[in-house]
């Protein structure tokens, strides 16, 4: 596996791609940081990207990966080799480069520009670690959908949808239920629903470190317990962990049954 | 000659009583308790303690007008016994003492200093430890309450008392005191002409100041620090509030500064950090609120119902999750000249004022006063977009609830 794994990596390494992702990051974390000069400032704004672009971007790049190298994965089968340490190196090799692009791209210029000395050191780790669990997360989400479609245009097109989804849509829905079922208690219904989304997810374990802190307590009981105590922190890291090895055990089965 | 001299006699006389001084100590003073020297003193006397421990309590001073000063060192322990002074004088001068062990009490107000209709009354440098009461203050005029110390352990609001508490009482100062740990730090009832400055009331269980049907006060320079509820003002008229501090007043309810039924009051300078909720306007008319500081607070301003010619202009809002909340009508009340962190908006003729108009209420924060519970959807990329399409054509906040000329720079003073 770790060969496959060191193969796929210098693979990725060497196209542009990586290159251009970690430009990209590179470009954001300056310009952000030399427009507004307050780094907690520009940790929030990066935020924003963060949770919309990195599952983007690791969505795509899993699609793309997995079907652009599928005539080599399918010389890989024709070897005496596990099925499961040929998917899952492959997967980690897309995973970890993309994470690497992105901890290079943006600690690069918060590093320049002084991090180690500012107290936003622990929400920039934060940032840093919930967009590392994003890039597994919609890899491992990509890999799945790509394994189950054969057309490639249709493993496209599901791969966006689910982007889609779970980045604008559920929150459409999520906030209609709420707002439909107002009359009932809905604390416990609101962090369940949160819990479900990875995006949410870490939008939620973000802002716990950054505002809504000042909200802390406005909501009720439940709330104050989940986001005042580090009880929150130790669930959200919970669950991101849960939708990295839930989506990766369906690779390997999938991976073991599937006809090539 | 003789009439002479016994009018020199009497002067002298008079002089010697008037500057007549007592000391208290364990031995070789005049007296051993406080109580015992009050008794024998005559009014103008000025009583020294000397450094020791006096487990004294319920000490009395009825209609006579002394000095009580207090060596360094000196403490009276009422040993949860009752008040600890009990006064009704004029011209009462009470300082550098250390007070401990107040009784608690559900039924009396027990308290470290007990004034009842004294007039030109100083209490200073007093250090009040454990504390139900520490100040209360009924029916006086004309004190100064400076440079104390009050704390206390109370853990519910019935089980704990208000640090200073001033009751029907004018022109009172109060400067440079820190309370911490009771239930009101400053408490105005039917207080006026008081001027409340320079003090540091943090961790109380309710409000950091409170006022109550108490009109034509000032207070400026203080810092109330995470407090319960913050401060509240409430029924009252005429107030300035200048440069302030209200920080870290997190809770359901809880607020940098709750406005109850306040008119023509004066908001200039304060700063509001880190709260809840930084301005709870409820029934407010005629307040101006003038270069304020809103800086990372949950809301900065929530306005209820029933204000009326509010007039809001150049504040600095920094990036509060919500600038602003808003009930009901705009009902003239004027936003002007504000600068919002969170504007976008540009100025092309470059005079300092954005040419575009600026929203402070967002659909969001319409939508959190529905259900709370969706704070938690709070910078998802679904509520920018419905942020924006409201921005574009509003159809749940008012129309007319805009800064028409909103700061392209923070403002400065």
């Amino acid at each position: 596996m770790l060969k496959i794994l060191k193969y796929s990596f210098f693979d990725l390494m060497r196209s542009s791609w990586s290159y251009v992702y970690f430009a990209f990051y590179l470009l954001l974390g300056i310009v952000l940081l030399f427009l507004n000069n307050d780094l907690s400032k520009a940790v929030i704004t990066l935020m924003n990207v963060i949770i919309v672009l990195v599952p983007l971007i690791g969505t795509v790049f899993g699609v793309m990966y997995y079907y652009n190298s599928k005539e080599f994965t399918e010389l890989l089968l024709a070897q005496p080799l596990k099925r499961s340490s040929i998917f899952l190196g492959q997967y980690l090799g897309v995973a970890i480069s993309l994470s690497m692009s992105l901890i290079l791209g943006l600690g690069l210029p918060f590093i320049a520009y002084g991090l180690f000395k500012s107290s936003a050191i622990w929400d920039f780790s934060l940032l840093l670690i919930t967009g590392v669990f994003l890039t597994f997360i919609f890899c491992a989400l990509a890999f799945n959908i790509a394994l189950s479609n054969e057309n490639k245009i249709k493993g496209f097109g599901y791969a966006i949808l689910m982007w889609l989804f779970l980045a604008i849509i559920y929150d459409g829905l999520f906030l209609m239920s709420l707002i439909l079922f107002e009359d009932y208690p809905l604390d416990k219904l609101s962090l369940v629903g949160t819990m479900l989304n990875p995006i949410d997810l870490s939008r939620t374990l973000i802002l716990l470190k950054l505002d809504i802190s000042a909200l802390l307590g406005y909501t009720g009981a439940v709330f104050k317990q989940f986001f005042g105590t580090s009880f929150g922190l130790i669930i959200s890291f919970l669950m991101l962990s849960i939708w990295v090895i839930l989506p990766v055990l369906r690779i390997v089965f999938k991976s073991r049954k599937k006809d090539f | 000659m003789k009439i002479y001299f016994s009018i020199i006699i009497f002067i002298i006389s008079t002089w010697l009583v008037s500057a007549g001084t007592l000391t208290i100590c364990e031995s070789g003073c005049d007296f051993k308790s406080i109580q015992k020297a009050i008794d024998q003193s005559k009014s103008g006397d000025t009583l020294y303690i000397k450094s020791g421990f006096y487990k004294e309590s319920n000490i009395v001073i009825y209609k006579k007008s002394l000095h009580i000063i207090g060596e360094e060192g000196a403490v009276i322990d009422t040993q949860y016994k009752g008040y600890g002074f009990s006064v009704e004088a004029t011209d009462i001068v009470i300082k550098n003492l250390k007070i401990k062990n107040i009784k608690v009490s559900y039924t009396k107000e027990y308290a470290a200093i007990l004034l009842f209709k004294s007039y030109d009354f100083v209490i200073e440098n007093i250090t009040v430890e454990n504390a139900f009461f520490g100040f209360l203050i009924q029916k006086s005029k004309d004190g100064k309450v400076h440079n104390n110390t009050i704390s206390g352990e109370g853990s519910a609001e019935a089980d704990s008392g208000n640090a200073i508490h001033l009751w029907h009482c004018e022109n009172v100062t109060i400067t440079n005191n820190d309370v911490r740990r009771m239930r009101d730090g400053i408490y105005l009832e039917f207080g006026s002409n008081s001027y409340i400055s320079n003090n540091y009331s943090t961790e109380n269980l309710r409000y950091g100041l409170h006022f109550m049907f108490s009109n034509d006060n000032i207070y400026e320079n203080n810092v109330f620090e995470a407090n319960g509820a913050g401060v509240a003002v409430m029924f009252s008229k005429k107030i300035k509030m200048y440069n302030n501090v209200f920080k870290k007043n997190w809770g359901t309810a809880s607020y940098g500064i709750l406005l109850k039924e306040i008119n023509d009051a004066e908001l200039k300078h304060n700063r509001f950090e880190n709260n809840t909720i930084g301005i709870n306007a409820d029934g407010t008319n005629r307040i101006t609120y003038t270069e304020n500081t809103f800086e990372n607070n949950g809301y900065a301003i929530k306005v209820h119902g029933a204000c009326y010619d509010n007039i809001y202009s150049r504040n600095n809002f920094l990036y509060n999750s919500f600038d602003l909340s808003y009930a009901g009508n705009l009902n003239s009340n004027e936003f002007e000249n504000n600068y919002w962190s969170n504007y976008t908006g540009y100025d092309l003729d470059k005079d300092g004022i954005g040419d575009v108009p600026y929203r402070p209420v967002k659909l969001f924060s319409y939508l959190v006063n529905r259900t709370p519970e969706s704070i938690v959807l709070l910078r998802s990329l679904f509520i920018d977009i419905i942020d924006f399409s409201e921005k574009v054509s509003p159809v749940f906040t008012p129309e007319n609830l805009i800064d028409n000329k909103p700061l392209m720079t923070k403002a400065t003073w």
